[in-house]
């Protein structure tokens, strides 16, 4: 029995990974949550914006690295970050400006909708191929470690060791600040709270002098920060891959729906759901067994990592066979 | 009024007009040699193949959108599911392979089921508080019972001959009888994901189709025992002669003398030939099928709850069951596809599933054939594989065109580099503007 | 004689191509309460939407305090002070009581914390919710915060749809008897309502529509007391 030992590895194996990657997709799904709330449609493009952003950061990142300018350990992308979200915002209008907008007028039905966010995701993502092809780009600078293995066994002398890369703290960091920001935006000031309103009951919003296009912008905007955001954050904690977007839709959507569409707390909830469930399942548990004095045979691994998807598919399942509101009651159904 | 005279008239001869143009396309793609054209019959027959078995694909999703108005997002998904048929029901029997594991796994994936459906009736039966534990329990017992039987038997089935084999094999029955057979299993996977989706809002269909067609895609790739996963299966019977046997033959290569052809070119001619003579005679028959289901009742019926949910619902069809019999039937159309496009190919290769080429390129097929009229799904999904496969060698053209001016340098061989990337952007503009300025499509419902 | 505040006058309209109001009339005064009855399908909902300018007047006009609003979309008559409380979906459920009364204050920019606290005045059983989520409240309640939300605006016309649908014969008295204390201010009422007698007692002036045209006009205790109106539309 070695508790210590198991809890350390719990932390390094489980915790940690299952943290950053809940917060990615916190913010993703946040995003998707928001655009249905406001404009009511489930955005297949949002996988694609978080690669077209993302592919844009990385490029202001080597134009600042080519001019010398870095942020010591911290990645210079957090510094292109801003630069980033400001131009795929701008495309992003562009699409509802040409795409989105004749819809709404129209009043089409949600599923036109989801059709014409298809056609968005084949421009945006042909877009990516275009700037940045479709390698593994790894744009991650700075220190690589926050606590390394070894310091971390140095200072405790356990067996076990543990360790936060950089791009894991500052995802942990970076999406506690987004989510502060983003819930007092929405309840405090009076540009969140006609979004809120809006969301809510779209004809009295109009009655009482919201206007719709600007809450929609806003939104756009939004989403598109969080989007490009939570794409940089995955980039820099695994690698750039334009592919792996189209893949992480999945579990976003799942975490949006399990927390309840339109709903931003159940979006973030559901991020860490998600996130936790797939990295419990697809963790070989063999080695905190052995901590914890179990000798078993196999891996005690439940999934292999490559199904990992199924984990999302079967949590919406599940919550769509018992509750299509979600956890936290949103709208839909 | 004489307008829409005008209108109507002009729509009946649109879609032989528009057939007529795609024929020369094709004729031009066989006998034309310059920078657009191959001026290959084997190049221009080769794309016509695929293009009969998107358009059936096609005809699957538009039973889907164009008769329900039902987005699968997971085309790919029951596509590869066909597409494992002639694997399992054609190829010949993996030597040991039964012997090793063959009914261990099959009681495992019963044990699976059963615990499903099990968990199924706890949930219905118990009532109360006990009914969280039983159901956990349940799932549980089942899972420990269904990884005991089934891993060993994995373990043997791919330790068997693993270089050349590693999986179960199949039945060795004849291929065509494996299309059917795909049609089912697609089938099968549809009731599923339709039966919990189906009935909530329209876009969570999309979504859990979207997860099963992952799914389904990574399940091939990553059960070895099943089809060898990355490992590709190789080697699938065919319904029609070898090439290398048409050589060998001295009777065809007199024919094919005649013709002044040579024997290799030929033969090639001749498969490809008695390909999309069998394509085309399953297309028709799948057409004729759906126009007689639209004329009838049931399709007027489903029509109706297309065009209004709400009314239909409200004068007492139950619209949830109707969507979930045609979305079952158009995946099973799907997986008639998939299974004849693996038998085409002779190749199962689950790392090609990708769900922009399977899943969206059909759907813009739909959208551009005109939704829900079968003729328009057949014509755009013939038009726009034609178009997806000459981009190719357009696209760069085009950009040696555009890029001429520029100097050389890194900016310009980077530019000519990612012309291929350019189709998925064509794509989705072609998508966008059919939904914006023509949302009926180039052959429109009737 | 002056104008009365509001005249709407000899409207003819509907949604589609079919008419759906033929020549309906109706005016308040200052203060007054106007109420509209009339059968199921006599369009009196319809009516009171053309004064707002949710639909396309093929004929006649309406002017507010004397300017004509004809043209006017539902927004920009909210600015010129029309208060409109929709039948159903009628609060924001997930936003807080006095949340829903700050959207109803969206337009203003000047300091609304005095209306607010007039609106808490007249509905204290809302302000004691005013941090709780909307959607949260009983039928009576959630009313009750629809008609705060559009007393806001501070204005001069206040229209309500059905306001004591599907709320219980206690909560109508009260809801009316804060309805006659906010005429009391000097606000106009327009109001639809299926309770008829209930609510012409409390008229002023009562409307009796039948297929999109006035059939009966008079003071409410009239209509109330006329025999013919009695038979065909209250039941006896």
């Amino acid at each position: 029995m070695d508790i210590l030992n198991a809890l350390v590895a719990i932390l390094n194996f489980v915790v940690i990974p299952a943290a950053s990657y809940g917060a990615q997709l916190a913010l993703g799904a946040l995003g998707v949550t928001l655009i249905y709330g406001i404009l009511r449609f489930s955005n297949f493009a949002h996988g694609d914006t978080m690669a077209f952003g993302t592919a844009l950061v990385i490029l202001v990142t080597w134009g600042l690295q080519a001019i010398g300018i870095d942020l010591g350990p911290v990645p210079t992308a957090l510094l292109a970050l801003p630069i980033g979200i400001a131009l795929c915002s701008v495309f992003v209008l562009g699409t509802d400006r040409t795409v989105y907008r004749f819809y709404r007028r129209k009043r089409s039905d949600p599923i036109i909708l989801v059709m014409a966010s298809v056609g968005v995701m084949f421009i945006m993502n042909g877009l990516t191929r275009l700037v940045i092809g479709v390698d593994e780009i790894r744009f991650d600078d700075g220190a690589r470690f926050l606590v390394s293995v070894q310091q971390f066994r140095a200072w405790t002398g356990l067996s076990e060791g543990l360790s936060l890369r950089v791009s894991q703290a500052i995802t942990l960091a970076v999406t506690a600040l987004a989510c502060w920001a983003l819930f007092r935006f929405l309840s405090r000031s009076r540009a969140g709270k006609a979004m809120r309103a809006y969301s809510d009951n779209e004809d009295l919003a109009l009655l009482s002098g919201i206007d719709p296009e600007r809450v929609v912008r806003l939104t756009w905007i939004i989403a598109t920060a969080l989007a490009v955001t939570a794409g940089t954050l995955y980039g820099l904690d695994k690698s750039f891959k334009a592919f792996n977007y189209f893949q992480i839709l999945l579990p976003i959507f799942a975490a949006a729906i399990v927390g309840g569409l339109g709903n931003p707390l159940g979006a973030v909830a559901g991020g860490f759901i998600v996130a936790f469930s797939e990295v419990a399942v697809t963790y070989p548990w063999k080695k905190i067994a052995n901590y914890l004095g179990f000798q078993p045979e196999g891996l005690l691994q439940l999934l292999s990592t490559e199904y990992k998807f199924a984990v999302s598919f079967v949590i919406l399942i599940v919550v769509l066979l018992f509750r299509p509101t979600g956890l936290f009651r949103g709208k839909s159904v | 009024m004489s307008h829409t005279r005008q209108a109507e008239a002009h729509g009946a001869w649109r879609a032989p007009v528009l057939f007529l143009v795609l024929a020369l396309l094709f004729l031009a793609e066989g006998t034309f040699r310059n920078a657009l054209f191959s001026g290959s019959w084997n190049t221009a027959l080769g794309i016509l193949n695929m293009g009969l078995i998107s358009a059936i694909m096609a005809l699957g999703v538009n039973m889907q959108w164009g008769y329900a108005g039902l987005f699968n997002a997971g085309v790919v998904g029951f596509l590869a599911l066909g597409g494992l048929a002639p694997v399992l029901v054609s190829t010949p029997p993996v030597q040991g392979a039964w012997a090793a594991g063959g009914p261990r796994v099959i009681l495992a994936l019963a044990v699976g089921l059963g615990t499903l459906v099990l968990a199924a009736q706890v949930w219905k039966r118990v009532p109360g508080r006990p009914r969280v534990l039983a159901l956990i329990a349940v799932l549980v017992l089942g899972f420990v019972l269904y990884r005991f039987l089934f891993d060993p038997a994995v373990a043997a089935i791919e330790a068997n001959n693993s270089a050349s084999a590693g999986n179960i094999g199949g039945l060795g029955w004849p291929v065509l009888l494996s299309w059917p057979v795909g049609a089912l299993m697609a089938a099968a996977a549809a009731w599923g994901v339709g039966k919990v989706a189906l009935g909530l809002r329209s876009d969570y269909l999309a979504i859990a189709t979207l997860g099963i067609g992952e799914i389904i895609v990574a399940v091939m790739r990553n059960e070895e025992w099943l089809s060898r996963g990355v490992k590709n299966m190789s080697g699938i019977p065919r319904p029609v002669p070898y090439e290398v046997d048409l050589q060998a033959d001295p009777g065809f290569v007199a024919r094919a003398a005649e013709w002044g052809l040579s024997p290799g070119l030929a033969s090639g001619i001749w498969v490809k030939l008695l390909y999309a003579g069998l394509f085309t005679a399953v297309l028709l028959a799948l057409i004729l099928l759906a126009e007689l289901a639209l004329k009838s009742p049931w399709g007027r019926m489903m029509r109706a709850i297309r065009d209004n949910e709400t009314a239909a619902g409200a004068m007492g069809k139950n619209v949830t069951r109707r969507h979930l019999q045609i979305f079952v039937i158009g995946s099973a159309v799907i997986g008639l596809a998939g299974a004849m496009m693996v038998t085409l190919d002779g190749l199962l290769s689950p790392n090609s599933f990708n769900p922009l080429r399977y899943t969206f390129l059909i759907w813009v097929m739909v959208i551009v054939g005109g939704s829900g009229n079968n003729w328009g799904a057949v014509l755009g999904a013939i038009l726009i594989w034609f178009l997806w496969i000459k981009a190719e060698v357009w696209g760069p053209e085009l950009m040696r065109l555009i890029t001429l001016p520029l100097p050389e340098g890194a900016f310009r061989s980077h530019m000519l580099g990612s012309a291929p990337h350019m189709r998925f952007i064509a794509l989705g503009l072609v998508l966008l503007l059919v939904l914006r300025f023509a949302p009926r499509g180039l052959v429109p419902e009737k | 004689m002056t104008e009365p505040y509001l005249s709407a006058t000899d409207m003819h309209g509907g949604y589609g191509k079919a008419d759906i109001l033929n020549g309906c009339t109706l005016t308040v005064d200052k203060g007054q309460i106007a109420v509209i009855v009339g059968p199921n399908g006599a369009g009196k909902s319809t009516a009171m939407k053309a004064v707002f300018g949710m639909l396309n007047l093929r004929e006649g006009r309406v002017t507010l305090g004397g300017e004509d609003i004809t043209a006017l979309t539902p927004q920009e008559r909210v600015r010129k002070g029309m208060g409109f409380v929709p039948q159903t979906h009628n609060i924001f459920p997930t936003m807080t009581v006095e949340e829903n009364l700050e959207m109803g204050a969206f337009i203003r920019e000047d300091d609304f914390r005095d209306t607010m606290a007039q609106v808490y005045e007249l509905f204290p059983a809302v302000a004691d919710k005013r941090k709780q989520n909307a959607g949260e409240l009983s039928g009576g309640q959630r009313q009750q915060v629809a008609v705060g939300r559009a007393l806001m605006t501070k204005p001069s016309l206040l229209m309500l749809d059905e306001p004591t649908a599907g709320v219980s014969p206690i909560v109508m008295d009260e809801l009316f008897d804060r309805i006659i204390e906010v005429a009391r201010t000097g606000i106009s009422i327009l109001m639809v309502e299926q309770n008829a007698r209930q609510a012409l007692e409390i008229a002023d002036i009562g409307y009796v529509l039948v297929q999109g045209a006035n059939r009966y006009t008079d003071s409410g205790q009239a209509l109330l007391a006329d025999p013919e109106v009695r038979r065909t539309f209250l039941g006896g």
